[in-house]
């Protein structure tokens, strides 16, 4: 079947968004953009293309599925996660032949097994019913593992933690440029099933129909008919020029498509903010950005929770306890920090700082809409930040103080905005 | 990586000519030197006075196209000028503290006078302050009214010539030694207006399909003569009777505008530019537009030294004075927010231009104020798009090359969908 690709190549992370020729969404991945784009455009894309068939086999299967089709993620998302473990182990073993690791390399060998077979084992815990995971990257879950048994196992066998960590940086770099082949990840699908039937999810439904019906699933060539190209990495993408498009102009078409009504889309990625005006057709009628300075992206977020040493995704639900949101002044990423440094050790507390802080990106962000040409009903906020609860919830009262009541619209979806605007545009530039 | 050498033409050879002779006049030892700025520059009056016209900006230009302005900016910096004072302040202050080098190697004398024709920048006034405090020269200010309505007035008028009569002349005879002489002024304003003639006629080929010149890359050196110190001379008609020739040709043969790497192919989009371009990655900028088949076919900036094309003013050698006051009064930095408004979205309609393009600049308070609303009102008046970037003027900090060009790419596909939308109900739902 035609395929449309849309790639959003953020400075963050690198999404896809596969659709059809009815400008359905069949399938959307993400990937962390590491510092190879070509890579991760490859991988989110494999990504798309999996969701994609995934889609495909839940309009096969029906409603009634639903179960089945959540666990057959869940397991593939298993299968997956050992397929990478196995080659990242393998790396590990081949790097143990440089002259370097000569001495130690018998000891270092028995320790990368034993850490090895622990993460397998903990592997079925990760990806148990209900299990929640804080990212869904390979690199972070096998990278979070690791370091954590590396340094009993490199205790235990008297070997230096810091060489086991390098032949992991070495190796883990290896395995993230590997792309899967469609018969691989075939394979992961069919043993997912296999495992999901086996299991009591699979009661209910015909296991030789439901086998069928993914075989049938599998077969389907996806052909990538156009592929359309955005963010910030799109010139480092092996397209030729018709095939990229500004993430500006994504976005909008992108907003437009999740809300048709929208006319003001504000969108914080890693290392820009931009405010957009469409018209009702999706087109951008005026735009803004931030400019020499990144000040109030999502980096600024990201380097407030490294200098108060939390997870990014911790930020928002602990700035939602505030009592009281302080005015902080600096929009500048690394005064910033020093206010915070500075305000903590006066004793004001770390909710109530992030709250300000947070304030402080959205005003920034509102400054950048206004000078856009300003808000206009009704407001969609995309990009990775809109997961952010904390900015979300300043972003509503800055509107409001600002521009009164209005609608505003986030989709779960939103870090898909520019990938699915730029899916538009590949079937545009083949069907009209 | 190596770039194709551009063979220069014949008006391009004459131009680099003129300006290495004037530099070597300056620096020459023998002739009086004036500094003065280019918006309302007073050249004529100066030749009348065989003083030889030195600008800071254009230093401060030459230096920023030749990789310099950044040492000298950081030299200004550390002798406690902030961050946010305009960089060609900061380039000629940098520029005295290393050494006072001229583009052709030699060094710069102290001025015998500093000239300030006082059109609209405030930072003008400070900047001929520190000049002041550092030649310790004779110093006159032309101060001329700011046209906050639109249109200078006769009292304008007269105020100029006034002060022209009884404060910059005898200064000039002073520093001089020589006797003013109101037929020698004629003789040269009547040669101004000539070259501004064919001055006008180039800034309106660009009305052409393809347009056979950028009126912004490429205009900032046709304004070169006439904006320096060659208006009123004969070189200065030479140039534009060469320059012109060449523009003939080019339509001619159907060209389109020049880039840095030769002829543009094709022509994709008609420009308008509000706003200098910026002098450190000048080159770097300019492909941003031609690889994108981008040609500007007005800028505000080709008229900071002088409005020609739109209310029709030349240099008129029977009201010697007075003319002098009407063109300080009518150059871009003195006009009002509308006019500016006016001016451009003129521009947009008589040019054909697919909208207009704000190019913002950092360190220039006085005329990055406004700017947004202007491009609002402009958006209105035409339905055409705008968009807005920002740069600097000689400060290599402020060139951000990936936002500039996410920017641009964005402006061109954004006039591309408006184009296919055809007022974009046709895109409705694809």
């Amino acid at each position: 079947m035609r395929t449309f690709i849309g790639i959003d190549l953020g400075s963050t992370t690198t999404k896809s968004v596969l659709i059809d020729e009815n400008l359905e969404v069949l399938g959307r991945g993400i990937t962390n953009s590491r510092s190879n784009y070509d890579v991760a455009a490859r991988v989110s894309k494999q990504e798309a293309k999996i969701a994609a068939r995934f889609t495909l086999f839940r309009n096969a299967l029906g409603k009634d599925a639903e179960h089945l089709l959540a666990d057959l993620e869940r397991n593939f998302r298993l299968e997956q996660f050992l397929s990478a473990l196995r080659q990242l182990e393998e790396t590990c073993i081949g790097y143990l032949d440089h002259p370097r690791f000569q001495g130690t390399k018998a000891a270092l060998r028995g320790s990368l097994d034993a850490v090895f077979r622990k993460i397998e084992v903990e592997a079925q815990a990760i990806y148990a019913p209900g299990a929640a995971r804080k990212s869904d990257f390979f690199r972070d879950i096998a990278g979070s593992r690791f370091m954590n048994l590396a340094q009993a196992a490199s205790r235990e066998a008297a070997i230096p933690f810091e060489t086991m960590l390098n032949i992991y940086d070495k190796s883990i770099i290896d395995v993230e440029s590997r792309v899967d082949p469609d018969e691989t990840v075939a394979s992961q699908m069919r043993n997912g099933l296999t495992r999901s039937l086996s299991s009591a999810e699979g009661v209910g439904v015909d296991r030789g129909e439901a086998l069928s019906a993914l075989g049938k699933v599998l077969a389907i060539e996806l052909e990538e008919t156009y592929v359309v190209g955005t963010g910030y990495g799109r010139v480092r993408l092996p397209f030729p020029k018709e095939q990229i498009r500004s993430e500006i102009l994504c976005h909008g078409l992108g907003a437009h498509m999740m809300f048709p009504g929208t006319r003001t889309v504000l969108d914080i990625g890693g290392q820009d903010t931009k405010g957009i005006q469409i018209d009702g057709n999706g087109i951008v009628t005026s735009f803004q950005m931030n400019d020499r300075c990144a000040a109030g992206c999502g980096r600024y977020l990201g380097y407030i929770a490294d200098e108060m040493q939390i997870g990014l995704h911790e930020l928002g639900p602990i700035a939602m306890k505030a009592t009281r949101v302080p005015r902080i002044n600096s929009t500048c990423t690394v005064f910033a920090g020093a206010e915070l440094r500075d305000r903590l050790a006066l004793g004001e507390k770390r909710e109530d700082i992030l709250a300000g802080l947070h304030r402080a990106i959205m005003l920034r962000a509102i400054s950048i809409i206004s000078r856009s040409g300003g808000v206009t009903n009704e407001f969609t906020f995309t990009g990775g930040v809109a997961k952010n609860e904390a900015a979300v919830r300043e972003l509503h009262k800055l509107l409001k103080e600002n521009y009164g009541d209005m609608t505003v619209n986030i989709s779960p979806d939103s870090i898909y905005t520019g990938a699915l605007g730029g899916a538009n545009f590949a079937l545009r530039a083949v069907v009209h | 990586m190596s770039q194709p050498e551009v063979v220069k033409s014949l008006s391009q050879v004459k131009q680099k000519e003129m300006i290495g002779r004037n530099y070597d006049l300056i620096t020459g030892g023998t002739a009086k030197v004036s500094s003065t700025f280019v918006p309302g520059n007073l050249n004529e009056l100066l030749m009348c006075f065989d003083i030889a016209n030195n600008l800071p900006e254009i230093n401060a230009i030459q230096n920023a196209m030749r990789k310099k302005s950044g040492e000298m900016i950081a030299e200004a910096e550390r002798s406690g000028h902030s961050e946010d004072v305009c960089t060609y302040v900061k380039a000629d202050i940098g520029m005295m503290a290393k050494g006072n080098i001229a583009p052709n190697g030699k060094p710069f004398p102290d001025p015998d006078v500093l000239l300030l024709s006082y059109t609209g920048c405030f930072t003008f006034m400070k900047w001929f302050e520190l000049l002041r405090e550092q030649y310790r020269c004779p110093t006159v200010m032309l101060h001329v009214p700011y046209a906050a309505d639109g249109q200078p007035t006769k009292n304008m008028r007269d105020y100029i010539v006034k002060q022209l009569k009884e404060d910059v002349i005898p200064v000039l005879e002073t520093v001089s030694g020589v006797k003013f002489d109101i037929d020698r002024l004629r003789e040269y304003l009547r040669k101004s207006a000539i070259a501004e003639n064919d001055l006008v006629w180039m800034l309106e080929s660009s009305k052409h399909r393809p347009s056979p010149v950028d009126c912004y890359f490429g205009g900032v050196y046709y304004m070169g003569p006439i904006f320096t110190a060659f208006r009123g001379t004969d070189e200065a008609i030479e140039y534009y009777r060469l320059l012109r020739a060449e523009i003939e040709e080019r339509i001619a043969l159907g060209l389109c505008a020049q880039s840095p790497d030769g002829d543009m192919p094709e022509e994709n989009y008609r420009l308008v530019v509000e706003g200098p371009p910026n002098w450190t990655s000048f080159r770097d900028f300019w492909r941003m537009f031609s690889e994108a088949g981008a040609v500007v076919v007005a800028s505000s900036y080709t008229k900071v030294g002088g409005v020609y094309d739109y209310d029709g003013f030349r240099h008129d050698p029977d009201h010697p004075l007075e003319t002098l006051a009407d063109y300080c009064l009518g150059v871009y930095t003195n006009r009002n927010l509308p006019t500016r408004v006016d001016m451009l979205a003129r521009n947009i309609v008589d040019y054909d231009a697919d909208g207009l393009l704000i190019n913002s600049i950092k360190s220039c308070n006085s005329f990055s104020a406004g700017q947004l609303v202007m491009m609002r009102e402009i958006e209105k008046i035409t339905g055409k798009p705008g968009a807005f970037i920002e740069t600097d003027l000689v400060d290599p900090r402020y060139f951000s090359a990936a936002n500039v060009k996410n920017r641009l790419e964005s402006y061109f596909q954004m006039i591309d969908q408006k184009r296919r939308a055809g007022g974009s109900a046709a895109a409705a739902g694809a």
